[in-house]
């Protein structure tokens, strides 16, 4: 759709007629709603305001050709700054100038700056560009290698300036600094709320601050979705200010999500449906519903004593941003195939006979499966496992084996399985702090159907452990798993990429390359998170269709890019240029074709 | 804890269970017990776990292997699966929460009715931290915390010690933050054990006793009637 009108516009407002002081745009008055896109362009400075653009060149449905018919210093094509066109020009012959445009129009037309002052450009063509003047600065702060959200950092603005205090926890005690109407003000300062209450109102479980102090909020929520109950017309969702509240009816279940965080209905949805699986993998699906079935007017804070440090961290990932729960994944440990092999073997030969599914983890990241031939295991329950061993501390700070009755409600809804837990390799320091770091554990995972097989279980871990260490395999995972994952410099050189995702839908799993440098603070991870969401909104929007998706914004250029096999998403910093991108997305895809068998774990072991 | 013993002691293994309501400090007696270690605002256990522990004697070493169970309510139907052959059993209150006692007792009597009959029972108050009769200055810090005269006693040490004596149970008062009294615990209870029940390394494990397994739930649906049932018999 962008071809013919912008395309046929640019070129006339190009270098060519009037060289490098450009026109303004509006001399050109175009009807089709032009001047709106414009405006937006330059107004969006302060948002996260990304604007999307579809290719109708599905047909085509590669990267390689834009990608050759840009030159390399297509840069300034994409930014809302008006000093944007000047690196360009200035570094571009004026020649270049045509097939930029070209280029430019069928990507961002709508991002096309409307002013461009004179003087700055002059003073930078004639000036002593080796020198750190303000207008090199300004120069390089155009090119590519400026990181995503650079700005951000140095302003710390916007919705996330209070991020930082997301997790800090609300006083309880009612003490001396802190009266009841400081915790609420602190509590309404929390940027994301979760909230389950049972249909007669009773409240369950929220996040922030204890039930008594926000029972009144509880009440005035449960008022509001049971009037809309009543009317036979069921509240989905509402909009206050900037907060967006999403409710789930799960039975005689309310689940609340109210977010300032930017997140879509489908993404708090899905994080609902989370925190109910965590609810049913306490409980069963037969005795949640007999317990309100007997009583609707139950308190279900009995039953689930002691889970709520593990809805807590569940919430608390979604808060983060977890890439897995945003795809729907999981992650593996990146390993050689014949050593994956080795592990599933060794797996498979201490195989207990009561087994069902077989797991080692290392530090959340899935190392080996063994499975039954008819079974595959739900991503969505084995991210309530995960939670359970690596993100809540109960089970990793016990140091001993565990046996665990739970449910698996994706596998089955009204049966409990049960699980044995083994950390492995852990040497009991009298400090009781772990040599190994956080996130490097290695946990042996065991799920039976038999509540009696924990000693059958028990021989199995001794067996597996003893024939992984004298392989040298344990060192293997060890090792892997202390190298974390690889850099995005290493993944694929010399691009500007800062950060990306990559799903393989086949085997619903993704990778992605280490959040550090740029990612590691909380906030800024963060931001990269919400940028995710936002492509994986639109991508996945009822109606959109979209293959490919190039966004821009003032710190940002990102990049979604939907196959039947995969889903790429990436990031580059505000002034990587399409071509620069697809560039970057090409290396990364060939390198996950090429590793795919060292990524992604392709059916595990079965028996 | 001691070095293992020149001349080789006999050794033999123990099964020992932890019961007791939520939030009283089994888990953290156990991990004073086993790893020296101590961790404030521990989270809850799920389901069980299991650790071992050597307890060197001067006529021989116990293995103590030892199921810390969840006190939740709903794990409580889980129960019998882990004090079943059990030799000793830890059941632990909370001195500063007097209905922990009450949960403490229910315990102690369907161990009584249920588990092995030679079971060693021990009925444990921790947190003694948090009274007044600590004598660690680090009991006084804490108090002090706590507001008030410092002393969150609700349970009198005369109260649980003549139930245990009535019901023939050995009894300790501990604090697992501290360390006080923990490792006396588990020593009295190697002492306690009879010569004559420590024949094999390992008593019938669980797993030898799945047979048994299948109707777990009965403790709670229907107690009060095999209670009935087994007096009579007595």
């Amino acid at each position: 759709m962008g071809n013919e009108d912008a395309g046929s516009s640019e070129p006339s407002d190009g270098g060519e007629e009037r060289p490098p002081p450009l026109p303004p745009r509006p001399s050109q008055t175009r009807a089709n709603g032009r001047p709106q896109l414009q405006s937006k362009a330059t107004t969006a400075l302060s948002s996260m305001n990304i604007q999307t653009q579809s290719f109708p060149d599905g047909s085509r449905g590669s990267f390689s050709t834009p990608a050759e018919t840009t030159t390399a210093a297509s840069e300034g094509q994409s930014s809302t700054e008006a000093e944007q066109s000047l690196s360009s020009m200035g570094l571009s012959a004026a020649g270049n100038a045509r097939p930029n445009d070209v280029d430019e129009a069928m990507s961002v037309m709508s991002y096309a700056p409307t002013t461009r002052p004179t003087g700055d450009l002059e003073s930078l063509l004639v000036g002593d560009m080796g020198r750190k003047s303000p207008a090199w600065m300004l120069l390089r702060s155009q090119s590519s290698t400026v990181q995503p959200f650079e700005k951000a950092r140095a302003e710390s603005s916007g919705a996330f300036a209070d991020f930082e205090h997301e997790f800090e926890d609300i006083p309880d005690e009612p003490g001396k600094p802190w009266n009841d109407e400081d915790r609420l003000q602190l509590w309404k300062s929390k940027l994301k709320h979760y909230m389950i209450l049972s249909s007669a109102g009773k409240p369950i479980y929220s996040r922030h601050g204890d039930l008594g102090l926000i029972n009144s909020s509880m009440g005035v929520v449960q008022t509001i979705i049971s009037f809309y109950e009543g009317a036979k017309n069921r509240l989905l969702g509402f909009t206050a200010g900037d907060t967006r509240f999403v409710i789930a009816t799960e039975g005689p279940l309310y689940l609340v999500a109210i977010s300032s965080l930017g997140e879509s209905d489908s993404q708090l949805r899905a994080q609902l449906d989370a925190l109910y699986m965590q609810i049913l993998s306490t409980l069963t699906l037969p005795t949640l519903t007999s317990i309100f079935a007997n009583r609707p007017s139950s308190d279900l804070r009995r039953p689930l004593q002691g889970t709520e440090s593990l809805l807590s961290s569940l919430a608390d990932s979604f808060t983060k941003g977890s890439p897995s729960a945003l795809l729907g994944a999981l992650e593996c440990l990146k390993l050689r195939k014949s050593q994956r092999h080795s592990i599933n073997n060794a797996f498979l030969k201490a195989r207990a006979e009561n087994i069902l599914y077989g797991l080692i983890v290392a530090g959340g990241k899935l190392v080996s499966v063994i499975r039954p031939r008819r079974h595959s295991l739900h991503p969505s329950d084995l991210q309530l496992i995960f939670n359970m061993l690596f993100e809540s501390g109960g089970i990793k700070s016990g140091g001993g084996e565990n046996w665990i009755p739970l449910c698996l409600p994706a596998f089955n809804n009204r049966g409990y399985l049960y699980m044995y837990v083994s950390f492995l390799d852990r040497q009991p320091t009298e400090t009781g702090s772990d040599p190994t770091a956080a996130g490097e554990e290695i946990a042996l995972i065991l799920v039976s159907p038999d509540k009696e097989s924990f000693f059958a279980l028990q021989q199995m871990r001794d067996d597996v452990v003893t024939e992984l260490k004298k392989k040298g395999l344990l060192n293997i995972i060890r090792t892997a798993a202390h190298k974390g994952r690889s850099p995005i410099n290493e993944i694929a050189p010399g691009t500007y990429i800062s950060h990306f995702l990559f799903k393989s839908k086949a085997n619903v799993q993704f990778c992605m390359p280490s959040l550090q440098p740029a990612f590691a603070s909380l906030v800024s991870r963060r931001r990269l998170m919400s940028l995710y969401a936002n492509l994986h909104a639109t991508v996945h929007a009822r109606h959109s269709h979209l293959k490919i998706l190039h966004c821009v914004n003032e710190d940002t250029t990102s990049l979604a890019w939907v196959t039947p096999i995969f889903e790429f998403y990436c990031v580059a910093g505000p002034n990587a240029s399409r071509a620069v991108m697809t560039q970057g997305a090409n290396k990364v895809i060939q390198w996950a074709k090429r590793e795919e068998e060292r990524l992604f774990i392709l059916g595990g072991g079965v028996f | 804890m001691a070095d293992s013993a020149n001349a080789p002691k006999p050794s033999s293994s123990v099964k020992l269970v932890l019961l007791g309501e939520a939030a009283v400090g089994k888990s953290s007696l156990v991990l004073r017990f086993v790893n020296n270690d101590f961790q404030e605002n521990k989270e809850p256990t799920i389901g069980a776990a299991f650790l071992t522990q050597k307890c060197n004697l001067p006529s021989r070493t116990i293995k103590f292997e030892i199921w810390d169970t969840a006190g939740q309510e709903r794990f409580a139907s889980l129960a019998p699966m882990y004090y079943r052959n059990a030799q000793a059993a830890l059941v632990v209150y909370d001195l500063t929460k007097p209905t922990s006692l009450i949960k403490a007792k229910h315990w102690v009597a369907e161990l009584q009715r249920q588990a092995s009959p030679g079971i060693v029972i021990a009925l444990v108050g921790n947190k003694l931290d948090l009274t007044n009769d600590s004598e660690s200055g680090q009991g006084d810090a804490e108090g002090a915390e706590g507001e008030e005269s410092g002393d969150a006693r609700k349970v009198s040490t005369d109260e649980a010690k003549s139930y245990a004596e009535e019901e023939n149970l050995l009894f300790f008062e501990t604090s697992a933050k501290t360390g006080h009294n923990v490792s006396e615990v588990f020593t009295a209870i190697a002492n306690a054990i009879p010569e004559t029940s420590l024949k094999s390394t390992r008593g019938p494990g669980v797993s030898n006793a799945v047979g048994r397994g299948g109707d777990e739930q009965r403790v709670n649906l229907n107690g009060p009637r095999e209670a009935a049932k087994e007096g009579c018999a007595c």
